[in-house]
């Protein structure tokens, strides 16, 4: 066979040749025309690697490159992915200033002499328990721990008053996890802390039971999942639950809040930080971002935006659409307690979540 | 979608009275060279695996999260490989060997499912029925978007094979079924076998999809693992490659049957189906239906009853689309300029060094996109910093991803070149670029046209790599539905899954129609 069957004309050979080196070429130009854009050398521009609510932390840089001119170009991602990639990078990661949802995650790159010190100034307009006890990370807003549950299935009688029970068998195909989701790794912390490690392991192994398949990337995903009945309840922060009510309408909202009993080991506050790279490129262009955070403006924009968290500096009123701290009573639980993280990830592996 | 290389393609006979050619030597070089840089990928996953120490290794490896892990990654392909070939089979069947109403069309529609991508297919299939079992919403899923990777080569396969001992076998009077089994299905086992191995290793490393559905695969784990605990991901893709070797190894042993592999020179006389051709109808119309029109309309819904999102969108739909259409574009690029000095190599032999290399390339396939990915970023901190974070790092993982696809499309199209054209231009006095561009390159272009397709389709689909490697404040289509997919925002995610699909279905369309071609051509 030396012809394929149907003989084509040598022009239409050609012109697939010409059609073929074309898609070479054009390729050629596509790869060399990649190169990034040159910044201007006149304006500092600083790398913010954000785990925060995107939207949130949108408005707090626009503000802040108001009121300062330094630009800030924000790399969104979830703060795990963050804090691996500046552990890759190291001294030569972009990154200048690290934002992040849980402080385990800045504590853990603190461990590693990646970060810092934040200037005392920042530090002294927060309270002091709510950040790193060496000043390497400051706390910008906190979040407390919660039940979402369907209040179709359920009536907020019959929720659990201890974060205990709900490894208890009658919750069997009735709950949803997000053990991936650091926001659940705190609540794992403080049962280590409170009830110790084998009661611990034993709870986590209950929920697992009761779990079941309805084991879900993120709190996103089971707040949703409650609110459509899929399952009855999870646990996750109140924020979760105050942007699920943004985004639904009121027709089809079922899904409630709720709260452990007081001082309940599942009842927690959890800080939200930010922190200044060592191998950061304009420190003090970087501090300034840091102590924009924790100041008044940036304070009461993060009370404002649909992030829904606590502000942490006295004097600034959260957003309404969520209880005032003061009358929430969660335990005495600390970031210091909380550290990197590694105890309640170790517990989330032995017992298979993870 | 990860798809198709079409094995049953490459166990086309080489054209006859081949020859090695002067610059063998070079070109072997070359193909060892690029043979090697697709797999530093790989050594870098060893590398790293081994660098976390022997304790990660084993606290993340041997436990009974791993064996629940093992079972889910490998029950997946035992229940959806004998389904996806059952049916890629049986409608590749119906389309070429009876007189099926509207043959033509059904060539493409049947296709189309390739170019919806396996995580849209689960967004819409989870969100009708968020409560389905995740082994069983997985297996329909994968099902109804892997058909394709088997029905496209048996179809090309059957094109080819000799119709005249079926009708012989018929004549004889043996019935329609019996002459399938003991005639037909010979011809195409290699074909069967080829797009199988295609699905299995498709299968193992799907990620979107069975994220959705809540499925757990080793695949799964190692992108939660990599970003809670990044030591410990190269340790759990480990058993990803073994997996990968294990199925590229053992398709290799499966003796490959020429018999009746030749040149068809007539069509063969169809099948008359009567009244059955209705049922065969409805069971295809239903077939397309579940893996096209219910995820089309799914987000057609989801776009007209749209909640406000809290998440703002990094990019709208334009932008991109444009993003998209560069990194596929230069993936596609570099893929298959990649492929062609290999493709090149194994048309002239099948056999030590070449079949290494060609095969060696296919264990990507098995790598989930995230572990290759998160080697690029590894070598390039290492050796390429100035490519760390930039667009090419994306077109470079499109392309690792993507290879073998490129080469298996471009690898049928120089079998199909006769080289003695090559030789008699150079023994005219040409020298050997005049002849390539001259006489090869136009002989190999619908290869490299396809491919180039395969690629980008593929490629426009890619979720785990995207969302590692894009540069900040840059997102393709889909990573921005991802993340709108994974905040539950389902009414502004649904635009950009609507638009990937649109572009797949350009290239998908095409790569049908070549595949109708193959057989035709010859």
């Amino acid at each position: 066979m030396i012809f394929p069957r149907r003989p084509q004309s040598i022009r239409a050979r050609r012109v697939r040749g010409l059609a073929a080196l074309a898609v070479i070429v054009a390729g050629a130009v596509v790869l060399t025309g990649c190169s990034g854009s040159v910044a201007d050398p006149a304006v500092t521009t600083i790398v913010l690697y954000n785990a925060q609510h995107e939207q949130t932390t949108a408005a707090l840089v626009a503000a802040f490159e108001k009121q300062t001119g330094i630009d800030v170009r924000v790399d969104n991602d979830d703060e795990d992915v963050l804090t691996a990639k500046i552990e890759q990078e190291g001294s030569r990661s972009p990154a200048d200033v690290i934002f992040t949802e849980n402080s385990n995650w800045l504590q853990q790159l603190a461990d590693k002499g990646l970060l810092a010190q934040v200037r005392p100034s920042t530090l002294s307009a927060v309270p002091t328990a709510d950040s790193a006890a060496d000043g390497e990370w400051v706390g910008i807003s906190a979040r407390v721990s919660a039940i979402v549950y369907n209040m179709q299935k359920l009536k907020a009688s019959e929720l659990p008053t201890s974060v205990l029970d709900l490894a208890d068998p009658k919750w069997k195909g009735k709950i949803e996890l997000a053990p991936s989701e650091t926001d659940f790794w705190p609540v794992v912390s403080s049962v280590e802390d409170t009830y110790g490690h084998a009661k611990a392991l034993a709870w986590l192994k209950g929920l697992k039971a009761n779990a079941g398949a309805n084991i879900v990337p993120d709190n996103e995903t089971l707040v949703s999942d409650v609110n459509r009945g899929v399952t009855e309840l999870g646990i996750i922060n109140h924020y979760y639950y105050a942007r699920l009510k943004a985004e639904t309408s009121t027709a089809s909202l079922h899904a409630g809040l709720g709260y452990f009993a007081p001082k309940d080991a599942g009842y927690i506050k959890t800080i939200s930080g930010a922190a200044v790279l060592k191998s950061s490129h304009f420190p003090s262009a970087a501090q300034e971002l840091v102590a924009f955070l924790t100041s008044r403006a940036g304070q009461s924009t993060i009370a404002r935006g649909e992030s829904f968290e606590y502000p942490l500096r006295a004097g600034i009123t959260p957003n309404p659409a969520i209880a005032p701290l003061s009358e929430l009573s969660p335990s005495g639980f600390t970031a210091a307690e909380f550290g990197d993280g590694e105890k309640a990830k170790k517990l989330l592996q032995e017992a298979q979540l993870l | 979608m990860t798809g198709l290389t079409g094995q049953g393609l490459a166990s086309l006979p080489p054209a006859r009275g081949v020859r090695r050619g002067r610059f063998s030597l070079g070109l072997t070089i070359t193909a060892t060279i690029i043979g090697v840089l697709l797999l530093l990928p790989l050594v870098a996953v060893l590398v790293d695996a081994s660098q976390a120490g022997w304790a990660e290794f084993s606290t993340v490896l041997f436990r009974t999260r791993s064996l629940e892990l093992l079972v889910n990654t490998l029950a997946l392909p035992l229940i959806v490989t004998p389904l996806a070939a059952a049916i890629g089979t049986a409608a590749a069947w119906f389309t070429e060997r009876t007189a099926l109403p509207g043959r033509r069309i059904w060539t493409v529609l049947l296709v189309l499912p390739i170019a919806m991508p396996d995580f849209i297919v689960g967004y819409a299939w989870h969100s009708i029925a968020p409560t389905a079992s995740p082994l069983g919403a997985a297996v329909l899923v994968m099902t109804l978007s892997s058909y394709p990777l088997i029905y496209l080569p048996v179809a090309a396969a059957l094109r080819r094979s000799d119709p005249a001992l079926e009708e012989a076998a018929r004549s004889l009077g043996l019935s329609s079924a019996r002459t399938f089994f003991r005639v037909v299905l010979p011809s195409i086992r290699s074909a069967i076998l080829g797009g199988c191995l295609i699905v299995v290793l498709v299968l193992v490393s799907e990620y979107g999809a069975f994220e959705i559905v809540r499925f757990q695969t080793f695949t799964t784990e190692v992108f939660t693992e990599f970003q809670v605990n990044p030591a410990a991901a190269g340790a759990l893709s480990i058993p990803l490659v073994l997996i990968g070797v294990l199925v590229v190894v053992g398709e290799g042993l499966v003796p490959i049957p020429r018999s009746s592999q030749r040149p068809g020179m007539r069509r063969t006389s169809l099948i008359p189906l009567g009244p059955g051709a209705v049922g065969v109808i409805a069971a295809f119309v239903g077939l397309v239906a579940l893996a096209v029109v219910v995820p089309v309309g799914t987000l057609l819904y989801w776009m007209a009853n749209s909640q406000h999102s809290t998440l703002p969108a990094q990019a709208t739909v334009l932008a991109a689309t444009l993003t998209t259409c560069k990194y596929c574009a230069g993936g596609a690029q570099l893929a298959v300029l990649l492929a062609l000095p290999i493709a090149l190599l194994s048309a002239r032999s099948r056999r030590g060094l070449p079949l290494i290399i060609e095969r060696s390339t296919y264990l990507t396939l098995a790598l989930p996109g995230v572990v290759i990915a998160v080697s690029l970023i590894f070598l390039s901190l290492r050796f390429a910093f100035a490519i760390y974070e930039s667009s090419w790092l994306v077109m470079i993982g499109y392309a690792i991803i993507t290879f073998p696809l490129a080469l298996s499309c471009m690898k049928t199209s120089v079998r199909q070149a006769p080289a003695q054209l090559a030789t008699v231009g150079r023994s005219l006095g040409r020298s050997a670029p005049y002849v390539f561009l001259r006489v090869t390159l136009p002989l190999i272009a619908p290869g490299i046209i396809a491919g180039f397709c395969l690629v980008f389709l593929t490629a426009s689909t890619e979720l785990t790599a995207t969302l590692v490697l894009q540069p900040p404040d840059t997102v393709t289509l889909t990573t921005q539905f991802w993340a709108f997919q994974s905040e539950t925002a389902y009414g502004a995610a649904a635009p950009y899954g609507l638009v990937i699909i649109v572009l797949s279905m350009v290239p998908g369309t095409l790569l049908a129609i070549w595949f109708d071609r193959l057989g035709q051509n010859r």
